[in-house]
């Protein structure tokens, strides 16, 4: 069933907490809602379940304008960020409520709705805590039971509420490959919020990237971080090492650093985005590019190692990072204070008069 | 020497043993030997007299409208208590603050001014008392008068048990429950009962307890007629006055035992409570 | 579904939120709730506040400053600010030992604290009245050293005390559990004596629950009725107080006088009620670093 959102505006007293949003989710589709907290990923979800009230717009499934029809209507699933279990009940009897309270005419017999429940909790991993409440289950396992509630009416949409944030990384880890999994083999329409761009990235088949209560860009995982349209888009997809400085004949300068770029570019003010792994150390500045630094912090980080560098004879707001591998660092054993010079194979430009970044990449003009 | 791990104010053993010591002493004073005296006074002429206090008709019959007063205060409290408290925890409104503090009202006004406010409005000076004296109602000085002024004196406590609760546990189980196309009905008969009983519970018996007891806000509206509008407190009252002190003490005794009860059935709820 | 307004601007708060709200109720639990409070609450103070109103300025006036009346006010007031005032020292103490120490008996003590609740006002009237009485157990003891409690000021002082004894404990409570121990062991590891600690670390963390507390026992003590009557022994000018007054005043059929005072006695406690709640508010915010 494919969602479509249409001019949604949303107020809470004076404060506007979604501003003009539209955006379709294909049918099948699983998409994420990725952006800081107050951004407003929560408000459109709950809008999209119906739990909350747009002050204009409309929500569409499948072509079915359902702004006006209640929660109970929607038959949606909804996963809430702490899970919302109810505490008093087993979780057989969690898992069963939605059917439970069905009209007695839609409603399935008793031995019915236990095969459904024995097969949800099936599904899910955990028959054997059937009897068990709320509170004698972990952190993983109560998501779990959350999420085979929310099945249990066979919604053909999945809505969930920062699924992950609550758990510690393992679990988040497989919990995240088994939904992934689920998904691919049940295929509802899934849209799941989180501030976490690794998830997003991992888990989506689209995200949707919002920051004070509007969309900065819709794009899919690879489509997104290789192009990202905005300055925040970029810098909340990670870590991001930024010269900023003025163009002149083809080359950025601040202070002593200057980097001559590959494709022509007008004179602007401009920032050069960098990602960690996009930059290559030298002990010697080469033709392209002139970024002096010192070496502030070395450690290891699993399967590279992060070099922190502190700008020389320029500036610049956060220090760089830049990530290399173990043989790398080995061969050459860099120290806390040596110098060293950065060297560009892809960037990103965001030009001051220019609405759209461009990317660069130095290895095709090699 | 071993020290301890923790090194607070008062943890001296002399100073302990002072305060709790001093602690006991007055509340020994204070609040317990009142409560063996009533029964002390009440036992005075052994069992059977204690009995024969009890048997008195005039008792039988102070504690028969102590029943029906109660029962009639508690379900309507109890049922009003829910809604309010349902409406100022589950919903944002403009006057939700002013709601929650009219509803203490009751708990600063003096139980004698409760029963003048109703006795102006229905007695026979009254406006309402006189419409209705046309149809030959009358309220005050009858029993409808003590049930209307115990509804008023006893109204804030189902809710004020009810509303912090409910304001913590928030309304996330209850919004999962719609989205699983649960009718408000079953919403609140399966999610939302279940998490309050026990406060629930204590918000009843406290209504209870104060119904049963109440005296300033009744002995205002009631006429003080034996047998006929004389509640258990009111009856006290008039075998103290009557100087039949054994009497007195043994109607008493009744209106303690359901305090303790009380007590009591707090220590469970606030132990169950604690479990969830 | 409202439309956009032609600047193209969302209009603030359109009526679509109230009309469809999430959770089921909302009417119905208004509804109850306004009729409810409207019939039983608001009702009768209207029917006061007209009939006071109503009586003209010079003789609401004449009634409420009668000598006789205003005595009460001053034994009603003075006895409850004594007997808010042992009780902060009082409730202090036991809110300090039932959180602090552990001891044989401790939770029955705990549960005997709310027995001023639970207990009928005349209970406990005519139990303190038998207590002090000359022949009582206590009565005795203390007329001994020549102390007389039963019919004077301090009879109503000690059964105000009794009726709102736990409003302190129960305030304080709470406050002392949450206390972090940090500060405590900081100031006693720097050498500080216990008095010191609890002057300059403690007390200035509980002092707005004890306050709290205190008023709200003030406020209880100030419409009391039950208790007090027995014990007081109600001489004019002496030891009448407030409550009493009006019931006087109903007793002689005198309606109008007795509305002008109870019209005084509830704008009186409504007031303080008014303050206590936005004073609780407050610290509340401040404690919870709202």
């Amino acid at each position: 069933m494919s969602i479509e959102v249409q001019g949604i505006n949303k107020f809470f007293d004076t404060f506007q907490a979604l501003h003009d949003i539209d955006l379709t989710i294909p049918d099948g589709q699983l998409t994420a809602l990725l952006g800081p907290s107050g951004s407003g990923k929560t408000t459109l979800l709950r809008i999209i379940a119906g739990l909350e009230n747009p002050e204009q717009g409309r929500v569409l499934f499948n072509g079915r304008d359902v702004t006006q029809l209640h929660v109970r209507d929607r038959r949606v699933g909804f996963v809430f960020q702490h899970y919302a279990l109810f505490r008093h009940m087993t979780v057989a009897q969690n898992v069963a409520f939605g059917l439970d309270v069905l009209p007695r005419k839609e409603r399935p017999s008793k031995p019915e709705i236990r095969k459904r429940v024995a097969d949800l909790l099936e599904m899910v991993q955990l028959d054997h805590l059937a009897g068990r409440y709320p509170v004698q289950l972990s952190g993983g396992q109560k998501q779990r039971i959350a999420l085979a509630r929310a099945m249990a009416m066979r919604p053909e949409i999945l809505l969930l509420d920062e699924p992950f944030g609550a758990l510690d990384a393992k679990v988040r880890k497989d919990l995240r490959r088994w939904l992934r999994n689920l998904h691919d083999e049940l295929h509802f329409t899934s849209v799941f919020v989180t501030h976490d761009q690794e998830e997003a990235l991992e888990l989506s088949d689209q995200v949707v990237v919002m920051s004070n209560g509007r969309i900065e860009q819709m794009d899919s995982p690879l489509e997104l971080y290789a192009r990202p349209d905005s300055r925040f888009v970029f810098e909340f997809l990670g870590q991001v090492n930024v010269l900023s400085g003025k163009i002149s004949e083809g080359t950025i300068r601040q202070g002593n650093a200057w980097v001559r770029l590959p494709d022509s570019c007008d004179n602007d003010d401009a920032q050069l985005y960098l990602r960690p792994h996009e930059v290559r150390l030298t002990q010697a500045p080469t033709e392209e590019a002139h970024l002096p630094f010192q070496i502030e912090a070395i450690s290891v980080i699993g399967a590279e190692v992060r070099i922190e560098l502190k700008p020389d004879g320029w500036a610049c707001d956060e220090l760089w990072e830049v990530g290399i591998s173990h043989t790398e660092f080995n061969a050459r054993r860099p120290q806390r204070g040596d110098r060293c010079y950065a060297v560009p194979e892809v960037g990103h430009l965001f030009c001051d008069h220019q609405a759209v970044p461009k990317t660069l990449d130095w290895s095709v003009a090699r | 020497m071993a020290t301890p791990k923790h090194r607070r104010v008062g943890d001296s053993p002399m100073v302990r043993r002072l305060l709790i010591g001093t602690a006991v002493l007055l509340t020994v004073l204070l609040l317990f030997m009142p409560l063996v005296l009533i029964f002390v006074q009440a036992l005075s002429e052994g069992w059977a007299g204690y009995a024969g206090n009890i048997l008195d008709d005039y008792t039988l019959d102070a504690i028969g409208l102590t029943l029906v007063v109660a029962l009639m205060t508690v379900p309507l409290n109890m049922v009003f208590g829910v809604f309010l408290a349902w409406l100022v925890t589950r919903f944002r409104f403009p006057g939700r603050k002013v709601l929650t503090t009219l509803i203490d009202i009751p708990f600063a006004v003096s139980p004698v001014v409760a029963g003048l406010l109703y006795l102006l409005l229905y007695g026979s000076n009254g406006w309402a008392g006189q419409w209705l004296g046309e149809y030959d109602i009358q309220l005050m000085f009858s029993w409808p008068g003590i049930v209307m002024v115990t509804v008023f004196v006893t109204c804030p406590f189902v809710a004020r048990e009810l509303i912090p609760l409910m304001q913590q546990q928030g309304s996330e189980e209850e919004e999962a429950g719609v989205v699983l196309g649960a009718s408000g009905w079953q919403l609140f008969r399966r999610i939302t009962l279940p998490n309050i009983r026990w406060a629930l519970l204590y918000g009843v018996i406290l209504t209870n307890a104060r119904a049963v007891g109440e005296f300033g806000a009744v002995s205002v509206v009631s006429g003080n007629i034996r047998g006929e509008t004389n509640t258990l407190p009111l009856h006290v009252e008039l075998l103290y006055q009557d100087y039949n002190i054994v009497g007195a003490f043994a109607a008493a005794s009744l209106l303690a035992a359901i305090a303790l009860l009380t007590l009591v059935a707090k220590a469970i709820v606030e132990w169950r409570q604690s479990r969830v | 579904m409202s439309t956009t307004d032609t600047s193209g601007r969302p209009a603030k708060r359109l009526s679509t939120s109230g009309t469809k709200r999430v959770l089921p109720g909302f009417g119905l639990s208004l509804g109850i709730s306004l009729f409810f409070i409207s019939l039983v609450l608001l009702l009768p103070i209207t029917g006061l506040v007209i009939r006071a109103g109503g009586m003209g300025w010079e003789q609401f006036w004449f009634v409420v400053t009668d000598p006789r009346v205003v005595a009460s006010y001053k034994v009603t007031a003075l006895a409850a600010l004594a007997a808010s005032l042992f009780n902060c020292v009082f409730g202090l103490l036991m809110a300090w030992v039932l959180v602090r120490y552990e001891f044989p008996g401790k939770r029955f003590l705990d549960a005997i604290m709310d027995l001023p609740f639970a207990l009928p006002t005349a209970v406990a009237g005519i139990t303190l009245a038998t207590l002090f009485s000359e022949n009582g157990w206590y009565g005795q003891l203390l007329s001994q050293i020549g102390i007389e409690v039963a019919f004077t000021p301090l009879g109503i002082v000690i059964a105000m005390a009794f009726t709102s004894v736990p409003f302190v404990v129960r305030t304080v409570q709470p406050v002392l559990e949450e206390l972090a121990p940090e500060d405590e062991e900081a100031a006693v590891s720097l050498g500080a004596s216990d008095a010191t600690v609890f002057r300059r670390i403690l007390f200035p963390t509980l002092w707005p629950a004890i306050v709290t507390g205190g008023a709200l026992s003030f406020a209880r003590s100030l419409g009391e009725y039950g208790a007090v009557i027995f014990i007081a022994g109600n001489s004019p000018y002496v030891s009448e107080v407030i409550s009493l007054m009006i019931f006087v005043r109903l007793e002689e059929y005198d309606f109008p006088a007795a509305s002008a005072i109870a019209a005084v006695v509830m704008v009186t406690s409504l007031i303080l009620l008014l303050v206590i709640n936005v004073w609780q508010g407050r610290y509340l915010k401040r404690l919870n670093g709202g």
